[in-house]
This record gives C-alpha cells, sequence and structure tokens, in this order.
C-alpha cells in the first residue's frame, strides 16, 4: 500500500516538476507585467502585443520561413541521401553510413564554429543563404535517420517488381518506393522544422547581423534586460505550447484510429 | 510457333559474388517454349539466383542467357518481356488491388501508327487507354478467382488472395515467361496444395511458360514438366518427374526427391549388390567390388514374418502418417525406413524383403574412406570396429591437450572430448596390414584384391559391422586372409559431426 502511495507520490513531483513552469508561464501571459512574479490583473494585452507589433511579427514571420525554406530542402536531401545510402553496398558504402551518423552526435557547437568557419573563408560571408546551409546542415542528418528505418521495413523486392512490371528506375522511385516510406519523410520533415524552429547556436553563427528569429531575439533580449516586447514572448510561448499539445493529441488520435483500422 | 522451340536458354551461366563465392556454376540449360519448368534444390543451392538472372535483377559474372535466341543479359528487368511474381508477394502497399494489378499496364508504352491529312505516316508513343486497362484488369481478377475485389485495400487481404493478386498483376503483362520465387513458401499446407493445383489449372489456360523456383520437393512433382535439380550452384539432374523419382543420378537427387533410404554397399558379383549384410540381385550392372551407393524408397520395403525375408531385424520406431505407417527397422547399426499400410508394433521382430527392380544403384565417388565414430577417454578414436591412436588436437586449430587429458583451445576453454561424435576420413594411400593381429586397431579379412597396374586395391572387411578399409599396396597379399589395420596416428583426419557445447 506505502509502496503504491509512494510511486503515485513520485510520478506526481516528476511531472509537476515537468510541467508547472509551462502552467506558470501560460498564466502569467494573462497578465501585462515586464517583472515576471507581478500580477498586474488579468489582460489579453499581451497577445494584443504579439499580433501589432512589427517587429515581434516580423521575427515570428523569419523563423518560421527559415524553418519550413530549412526543412524542405533537408527533407529532399535526406530523404534521396537516405535511398541512396540503403541501396549502396560494400566497403565504401558502410564507410559513407558510418559517416552519415557523426553529425547526429556531433555537438551542435562544433557544427556552428565551423560553419562559421567555411562561411567567412569562401568569402560571401553570413548572408541568408549561409543560415540555410546552415540549418541545412543541421536537420539533414535527423531527416536520413527518420526515412532509413522506413526503407528498411519496405520489403526490398518492391522496387524490383516495379521494374520487373515495366517501370524505368526513376518511375519506380517516384510511383513505388517514394509513397512506401512517405510517412517517414513526413516524420523527417516534421522534426527538421522543430529541429530549425528553436535552433539558437547554428543560427547565431551563420545568421546575418540585422536578422532574428525568435531563439536570438530571446538571447539579446533578455542579455539587454528589459526591453519592451520581451513579456510579449510569454504570450508567443504559451501560444507554441497549445499548438504543439493539439498536433500531439490530434496525432495521437490518428494513430489509434490506424491500429484498429488494421485489427 | 512451334511448341519444341527453345525460348530460353542458360549458356555456361556463372555468378560469382564479390566475397568470393559462387552462387551459379557454369549452368548449361533451356527450357521449351510454354514448358512448366521447377528448379529444385536446397537454400543456397543457386536456384534463386538463376532465376534473378534470367528476370534481370542480377548480372551473371559469365556467361549468357538468350532469349529466343538473342543475348538479353544486360538488358535492364524493365525491358525484358519477362515477369515475377515474388515470394512475398512485394505487392505495394499504398495502392489498392486494381491499381497494383493496372500497375504493369499503366507503365506500358504504346507505338501507335496515324496517318496525318496529307497521308503522311507518323508514330506516336500512347498509354493505354483507361478503358482498355478496367477490361483486362477485370479479365485478370476473374483468372484467378478475385471479381469484385478491385476497390480492397492489400492489408485486408489473406494470404492466398495476396498471392492471388501477385500472380494477376503479373500475368496481365501477359510476359513471354512467368518466374515464380517459392510463391507458396508462406501459405499454410491445405491453401498450398489448392494453389499447386490452380497455377497446374492456369498455366495450362494461358500457355506461358513457367520458370518455378522451390525447395518443396512435392511441390516440383505435382507441378512441373521438367525439374531441375541443384547443389551448390551446379544442375545435378534435369528430367521429368518421374524421371527424377525413379532414376536419380546421385544420392543427393535420391535423398532430395521423396523419402529414401540410402545405404554404403559393394558389388559383389554379376548384378549382386551387398548391403545391409545381405546380397541382394539387382538389374544394375557395376565392376564386381565396386562402392556404390544404394537407394531404396521407403515404400518399396515390403515388411515379412521374421523368418520370410531377406534382411531379419526389429522394429524400432513406427509413426501414422494418415495413410500410412512410417517404420523403422533396425538391422545392426543401420535403419531402413518402411512405408506399409499395416503396422507393425515397437520391438516386434519382422524381416523385409526388396524386389531386385526397387534396388537403384549409383556410382560412389571413391576417393578415401569415411567412417562415423568417437573420442575414446584416452583421447583415441573408435571406428570400423577398431580402436585407433589418432591427434585430437585437429579438432581445434591451435589447441593442445593438458597433463590430465583435456583439450585446451586457443581462447582458453577447457574441453572433455570423452564420446564426442566425429567423422573420420583416411585416405586409400595411408592403411597399412601386419599378419600380426595385435599390432593394428582393427582386425578384418581381405575380401578383395584388385591388380591396378602398378599396385593393388585391398579391401579389409571386419567381422562384427562388415566395415571395410580400402587402400593400395605394392605388396601382394591372399584373398581371406585375416590382418590387422595399421593407421598412423597423423594421417587419421578427425571432424566434429557438430560442435561442441561449452
Amino acid at each position: 500500500m506505502i509502496k503504491k502511495i509512494l510511486s503515485w507520490l513520485f510520478l506526481a513531483l516528476i511531472l509537476c516538476f515537468m510541467y508547472v513552469p509551462i502552467l506558470v508561464l501560460i498564466v502569467y501571459s494573462f497578465t501585462d507585467s515586464t517583472i515576471i512574479g507581478n500580477w498586474n490583473g488579468f489582460s489579453f494585452n499581451l497577445y494584443v502585443k504579439l499580433f501589432t507589433e512589427e517587429r515581434i511579427s516580423k521575427m515570428l514571420f523569419n523563423t518560421v520561413s527559415l524553418a519550413i525554406i530549412a526543412a524542405f530542402l533537408s527533407t529532399v536531401l535526406g530523404t534521396l541521401g537516405a535511398i541512396g545510402l540503403y541501396y549502396s553496398k560494400g566497403k565504401f558504402g558502410k564507410c559513407i553510413k558510418g559517416a552519415s551518423s557523426i553529425s547526429v552526435i556531433n555537438a551542435e557547437i562544433v557544427t556552428a564554429i565551423s560553419l562559421a568557419l567555411v562561411f567567412s573563408l569562401i568569402a560571401f560571408g553570413k548572408t541568408y543563404f549561409s543560415l540555410i546551409i546552415g540549418h541545412m546542415v543541421l536537420c539533414t542528418p535527423f531527416v536520413v535517420l527518420s526515412v532509413t528505418p522506413k526503407l528498411k521495413q519496405m520489403d526490398s523486392s518492391m522496387y524490383e517488381a516495379a521494374l520487373d512490371l515495366g517501370a524505368s528506375p526513376a518511375k519506380a522511385l517516384f510511383k513505388v518506393v517514394l509513397p512506401e516510406i512517405l510517412p517517414g519523410i513526413f516524420s523527417g520533415f516534421m522534426l527538421a522544422i522543430t529541429l530549425s524552429l528553436d535552433d539558437y547556436i547554428v543560427t547565431a553563427f551563420t545568421k546575418p547581423v540585422t536578422f532574428d528569429t525568435i531563439s536570438t531575439y530571446v538571447y539579446n533580449a533578455v542579455k539587454n534586460q528589459a526591453k519592451s516586447e520581451l513579456p510579449a514572448l510569454r504570450a508567443l510561448s504559451a501560444i507554441i505550447f497549445v499548438i504543439m499539445i493539439i498536433v500531439v493529441v490530434v496525432m495521437n488520435i490518428r494513430a489509434n484510429k490506424k491500429t484498429e483500422e488494421i485489427r | 510457333m512451334e511448341k519444341n522451340e527453345k525460348i530460353i536458354e542458360l549458356v555456361n551461366l556463372t555468378r560469382q559474388y564479390e566475397d568470393g563465392v559462387v552462387a551459379v556454376d557454369n549452368v548449361n540449360l533451356y527450357v521449351r517454349k510454354g514448358e512448366f519448368i521447377t528448379f529444385l534444390g536446397p537454400s543456397g543451392c543457386g536456384k534463386t539466383t538463376t532465376l534473378r538472372m534470367i528476370a534481370g535483377f542480377d548480372k551473371p559474372t559469365s556467361g549468357k542467357i538468350l532469349l529466343n535466341g538473342k543475348d538479353i543479359s544486360e538488358l535492364p528487368p524493365n525491358k525484358r518481356p519477362i515477369n515475377t511474381v515474388f515470394q512475398r508477394y512485394a505487392l505495394f502497399p499504398h495502392m489498392n488491388v486494381f491499381d497494383n494489378i493496372a500497375f504493369g499496364l499503366k507503365m506500358k508504352r504504346l507505338k501507335v501508327t496515324y496517318e496525318d491529312e496529307n497521308g503522311k505516316q507518323f508514330d506516336k508513343i500512347e498509354k493505354l487507354k483507361k478503358w482498355e486497362i478496367a477490361e483486362k484488369v477485370e479479365k485478370a481478377l476473374k483468372m484467378v478467382d478475385l471479381e469484385g475485389f478491385e476497390k480492397r485495400s492489400i492489408s485486408t487481404l489473406s494470404g492466398g488472395q495476396q498471392q492471388r493478386v501477385a500472380i494477376a498483376r503479373a500475368i496481365i503483362n501477359e510476359p513471354q515467361i512467368l518466374l515464380l520465387d517459392e510463391p507458396l513458401g508462406a501459405l499454410d499446407l491445405k491453401m498450398r496444395k489448392d494453389m499447386q493445383l490452380e497455377l497446374k489449372a492456369l498455366h495450362d489456360n494461358i500457355g506461358i511458360t513457367f520458370i518455378y523456383v522451390t525447395h518443396d520437393q512435392e511441390e516440383a512433382l505435382t507441378m512441373s514438366d521438367t525439374i531441375v535439380v541443384m547443389k551448390d550452384g551446379v544442375i545435378q539432374q534435369i528430367g521429368t518427374p518421374t524421371d527424377i523419382y525413379n532414376e536419380p543420378k546421385n544420392s543427393f537427387v535420391a535423398d532430395f526427391i521423396g523419402e529414401s533410404n540410402i545405404f554404403s554397399g559393394t558389388m559383389t558379383g554379376d548384378k549382386k549388390v551387398r548391403f545391409i549384410g545381405h546380397t541382394f540381385d539387382c538389374v544394375d550392372d557395376f565392376p564386381k567390388n565396386e562402392k556404390v551407393d544404394v537407394v531404396v524408397r521407403p515404400e518399396d520395403v515390403f515388411l515379412m514374418d521374421e523368418d520370410k525375408g531377406q534382411v531379419k531385424g526389429v522394429i524400432t520406431s513406427s509413426i501414422f502418417k494418415g495413410v500410412h505407417y512410417e517404420m523403422v527397422m533396425t538391422v545392426g547399426k543401420t535403419e531402413v525406413v518402411i512405408q506399409n499400410t499395416v503396422e507393425r508394433k515397437v520391438g516386434e521382430k519382422v524381416s523385409i524383403y526388396i524386389r531386385p527392380d526397387d534396388i537403384h544403384i549409383m556410382e560412389k565417388e571413391f576417393s578415401s574412406n569415411k567412417y562415423d565414430g568417437y573420442i575414446t577417454k584416452k583421447n583415441t578414436v573408435c571406428f570400423a570396429d577398431g580402436e585407433f591412436d589418432c591427434d585430437v588436437t585437429q579438432l581445434y586449430p591451435g589447441s593442445f591437450v593438458d597433463e590430465e587429458g583435456y583439450l585446451i583451445t586457443p581462447d582458453g576453454d577447457k574441453i572433455d572430448l570423452t564420446d564426442v561424435d566425429v567423422s573420420v576420413e583416411v585416405g586409400l594411400k595411408d592403411i597399412e596390414i601386419s599378419d600380426d593381429a595385435d599390432a593394428g586397431g582393427a582386425v578384418g579379412n581381405i575380401v578383395s584384391m584388385i591388380y591396378k597396374g602398378d599396385h593393388y586395391q585391398l579391401i579389409v572387411r571386419t567381422d562384427e559391422n562388415e566395415e571395410d578399409f580400402v587402400f593400395d599396396t605394392e605388396d601382394t597379399w591372399n584373398e581371406n586372409d585375416r590382418v590387422s589395420v595399421i593407421i598412423p596416428k597423423e594421417k587419421i583426419k578427425l571432424t566434429l559431426k557438430k560442435e561442441i557445447k561449452r
């Protein structure tokens, strides 16, 4: 009995530890005090500010558009890479397979500094282009990682079956292999988006000076103290959290439905 | 076209993998138009690799594949008029039944010749019309008994239905050859039997050439016009099912096709062969004293009361198999498998009779003496009614024997070899004999002495189990001399029958 109570208590404690900060954040997003901890009464001011302040909406647009572009490009590159790796044979193939996972375990700061170094070496310096390349370097290995298991699950004779039925290798790829690994590609894309959205290190090292994403903006805001937009970020965080919750719930429901259908 | 025309011909076909393994070794074969031919063999015999080369998924290292006389070995699979039914079907799960079957037709491009207003002819590459595709799919579904399944998704189909979709998907393209790679392997027994008959009927109906790959001998016997038995990338025998069953060319084919008793025998005279302690009359003619393999089908062994047959023995096992009982009669150390509808109880003393017609004798490649033996406590080896000194360290390279008689492997493991079963091999030049009965490990009588130009080949036979020692010698002896057999320690080659558990 005591064991049971203790185990429940432990669980509750862990959950509190994980979710209470977020709850506090959401609660404080409904008051417009500049100092966290002060309650100036209930208001939607922060939310209004979020959508009226031009700086914030621009930065929001920057972040999202960068995430989508970088994620899209990394998904294309990563999917092709995963397919290439899957069908590559021999010692060379094995080497490349090993090398492709290095960038996943590599410390991000190393990636960031080396990228910055390369961009300053090859003259064009830090531009929007270098930022996108930086994010692609960050995301592509994760796309490869999420596509590869789908390829391995796929019946390897499926591609051969398509060729056998008269499809050219390109047609077989687009009509048979790609649709089959689509879930992996999609989850790779989502992973790339989230990675790019909240990345600070690589962004900071590769972005042009005048360009800001949410993470670099917040960092600068905190460093320079009390900017007027700072409280509005509480509202932004609350919105992001709610969207995430909705996405997770919807995905779970869909997954459950699918498994039921199969049964 | 003529029925006997060769549709496909394999010429000196060889496939060697990068790691040096030769999967298909110089295979020569032709398939007649409309034939149902089966490649049969255990896994790793090269049958699937051969099929993959015909389909175009694998390229031969050397040799040619001729389709209607033209070499197609460099042609990619999508350009060959050949379709495949894959082992695990390889259906496209994201498409429904209709789209799966229509896939090949949708890929097809036709050259259509038109005439413009000026009467000039020009070619246009066209896809098949939608209604044409729908019509053909419907016909194909009807052929495999799946009418009305067009909209079903693949995951809702049973194994047998998926199988049918895979077949429909292949035959809808009207290929010249249909390749089937163990297509029934994933089905349960009853389904498999039904599908065997259906495939055979389908073959008769559409008349295209079927090349079938299986490791199931019964499947091969049921369906094929011709069977190609393969082992280690080499064709062992090509023939009709009856030929292969009744006249196997070697002991491998005999063992693989159907149940069989395979005995080591010796020719003892004109159409007389001795095995399991009895001299039988037979119909095959082999030189006297030649070592042969004798094959007897279990259903050809007649069971009789103890004193009526040729060889006496005891029933040691009996299993009911539905139509018949499968019994094992033990004669000395040899087991004879017998199939009969009348059961004899375990322990019953019986005898057997084998008709001369039912004894199939095959040449045995004889290059060394082979025995089954075991290691004794003293690290000697017992075989062929004798005990010999031997070098047990050869069982594990780099090992040695410690003072207590245990074998120490290079990894430091300590192994007790007592009673471990081994295969023993002794070369023809490695045996000596002596008049002194105590000089060697085994004692026997010289039963044969054949002059082979510059030396004699002798056979010494032991009393107890009639084991033979065959060897070459330059000395002359007399038949029926009683001698002992001496084998130098280092000439006894030992291999483990199975890995020892440590």
